[in-house]
């Protein structure tokens, strides 16, 4: 029995309909992860399925139990949202058992719940703060024991880092994690940062324009990106993106690339070699990542699939622990990921090795995946 | 030339600061001066007052003045003086003080904090109601407490000042909960708390500020309000504003300055008290709307 089912949800503002036709299943402790660019529609997800939001056609049921036409509270839900939402009247203390005030959970009980969940939170400390005497840090950590302490069937959170400095999103990232690892409860999380996406999730759903552009597990969608879109979407940096003819080379599919004026081409890998020749003779857009493009690999010796050229560097910028170079191929500017020891100087050349063996291709006009 | 301007320039300010305080010092005196004027010559005894001048201080200091002021100063007929209107204004001020407070903070709290289709268009409608002059709605008004069977009395007089204040108290609530965080609502919600709760146990709490500066508008405009008072109550039940306006106008015997004077601070000490104990409040809930914290 999955702990939540979407089936086919549709929501309509006035005339425009910002989901259309959402369907997802989540298993009993799962952590699914809603990640989108602002407006794609996840976070008006996630209102419905805390009922906060009307759902204009299709079923959304928590725990094999349709709650279409059920209020907030009786979902068996809790929530953490991205502004902590603490009760600015009320004590650390009586913002973790308001919920269970209201519920008529005995006055003992509540005590011991109290007790528990600042144990499990390390906040035993801050019960009897206000929440204006809290960081930001102990903020979320409040608004997330005020969750645990329900024991609900289902956790939301609405972007809860995303106001929190980038350091202490870190740490309360891997605090959430852990959290879930202990607790096995099921998760809906909505975020925009893609690194939050694939460090949390078990899975990933990634939204456009109130559309699943793909619903798949982290490495799934990193590696085999649905679309143009999730391709870009997911890592940073970004993948690149090339324009590049097809031919057909002692028959197989390969496509034609240029630098600094010479001509090379790219072998698809064996898996794409099938669909990409329906495209021999027209153009198609590669997709490769940055760090398949490098200075050397450990396994580029045996690997048929790495290719070396050089390649005239236009920019360089360090990270620390490695260093992207950005280069030209078919005019279009490329990022790569080099180790910082290798030295790149901008204006030389360089010798770059090609892992072929995980090059993407799209269909320029639709943006869908080819192979 | 730079180094000297330089120089100059501290100095310059300096003066300008004095400058500054002098001309604010002799505004202070001058708004002042008519307060001076009105507790200087309560103080004094009628022939005091024929012998000196406008701004001369008493020669002998006598609160006859106010005693009649408070109990014997005739008022058209009767000669009761002040005290049985200030009683009357205090019964109905009260009330329709916190009865428009509270229902403005419930309009305020439906407004931002549950929107429905229409309410932006409810709201601006309610605002026109900060602008509608007291006369034009004087006929309507005693026509209709005429039906509701409440006209000349204290209950009508509470409704009036009630039905009139929704719009400014809905107003002030309004733009102070627009800055409550929506999401506040929502975690509420999710806690299996209702419309009720939420207002009384999460939205309520946090409106101190806004309820203070709610109160001393109210209570100014209400206390202070002359027109509804003169028409919508009669003889007994006339409010404080109405009785000093009679009680100055009579137009029988020696006209009695002192006791004009002290009458009208009477009438004017409870706004003056309001302001002093919740002042500090005043603006800071002003401003607690603009500024986010």
């Amino acid at each position: 029995m999955g702990a939540l089912s979407i089936r086919h949800v549709i929501k309509r503002f006035g005339p425009v309909e910002v989901l259309k036709g959402i369907d997802i299943e989540v298993q009993d402790g799962e952590f699914l992860i809603l990640v989108g660019p602002s407006g794609c529609g996840k976070s008006t997800l996630l209102n419905m399925i805390a009922g906060l939001d009307t759902i204009s056609s299709g079923e959304i049921a928590i725990g094999g139990r349709l709650v279409n036409d059920l209020s907030p509270k009786d979902r068996d839900i809790a929530m953490v949202f991205q502004s902590y939402a603490l009760y600015p009247n009320m004590s650390v203390r009586d913002n973790i058992s308001f919920g269970l005030k209201i519920r008529k959970v005995p006055k003992d009980k509540q005590e011991e719940i109290v007790r528990r969940v600042a144990k499990t939170l390390q906040m035993e400390p801050l019960l009897s703060r206000m929440p204006s005497q809290l960081s930001g840090g102990q903020r979320q950590r409040v608004a997330m024991g005020r969750a645990l302490a329900r024991d609900p069937a289902l956790f939301l959170f609405d972007e809860p880092l995303s106001n929190l400095d980038a350091k202490l999103r870190v740490e309360m990232r891997t605090e959430i994690k852990l959290l879930h690892e202990r607790m096995k409860t099921t998760i809906v999380y909505v975020t925009h940062d893609q690194i939050e996406a694939m460090t949390l999730g078990d899975r990933i759903a990634v939204m456009k324009d109130g559309v699943v552009r793909q619903l798949a597990h982290p490495q799934e969608v990193y590696d085999n990106p649905a679309d143009l879109f999730v391709a870009g979407f997911i890592g940073s940096p970004s993948m690149n993106f090339i324009r590049c003819p097809v031919i057909e080379e002692s028959g197989r599919a390969a496509v034609l690339l240029e630098e600094s004026g010479q001509k090379f081409s790219f072998h698809a890998p064996d898996t794409a070699q099938t669909a990409l020749k329906q495209w021999v003779g027209k153009e198609v857009i590669m997709g490769i990542r940055p760090e398949q493009i490098t200075d050397r690999s450990p396994w580029s010796g045996d690997n048929p699939h790495v290719l070396s050229r050089s390649a005239k560097i236009e920019v360089v910028q360090p990270t620390g622990p490695d260093t992207l170079v950005l280069i030209h191929l078919n005019g279009t500017p490329v990022n790569c990921r080099v180790h910082p020891e290798a030295g790149p100087q901008p204006g030389k050349q360089m010798s770059l090795m090609f892992d072929l063996s995980k090059l993407v291709f799209f269909d320029p006009q639709t943006e869908k995946r080819i192979s | 030339m730079a180094e000297a301007y330089r120089t100059q320039t501290a100095g310059g300010q300096r003066v300008g600061r004095i400058l500054i305080y002098a001309l604010l010092a002799v505004f202070a005196l001058y708004y002042l001066m008519p307060l001076f004027v009105m507790l200087t010559t309560s103080l004094k005894t009628l022939d005091d007052i024929r012998a000196g001048n406008l701004l001369s201080l008493p020669r002998q200091i006598t609160f006859d003045a106010w005693v009649k002021a408070w109990g014997t100063a005739c008022t058209g007929v009767e000669c009761n003086g002040l005290q049985g209107n200030f009683k009357n204004s205090v019964s109905f001020v009260v009330p329709a003080v916190l009865i428009s407070t509270l229902i403005g903070a419930f309009n305020g709290y439906v407004l931002t904090q549950w929107r429905f289709r229409g309410s932006d268009l409810l709201f601006t409608l309610l605002l026109i109601g900060c602008f509608i002059p007291f006369q034009v709605v004087l006929l309507p008004m005693a026509q209709t407490l005429g039906y509701m069977g409440i006209a000349n009395s204290v209950v009508g007089l509470i409704f009036v000042h009630v039905v009139y204040g929704l719009a400014f108290t809905t107003l002030f609530f309004r733009n102070f909960y627009i800055t409550v965080p929506a999401e506040l609502t929502k975690a509420a919600r999710i806690d299996g708390a209702g419309f009720f709760t939420i207002f009384w146990r999460i939205i309520l709490p946090l409106s101190p500020p806004i309820i203070v500066v709610c109160v001393i508008w109210q209570f100014t405009q209400i206390w202070n309000d002359f027109l509804f008072g003169v028409v919508f109550s009669s003889g007994q039940r006339q409010p404080i504003t109405v009785a000093l306006n009679n009680l100055v106008n009579t137009s029988t015997g020696v006209k009695e300055y002192n006791v004009d004077m002290a009458a009208a601070i009477i009438a004017a000490l409870p706004t003056l008290f309001v302001y002093i104990v919740a002042g500090k409040y005043f603006l800071r809930g002003l401003t607690a709307g603009a500024v986010k914290g």
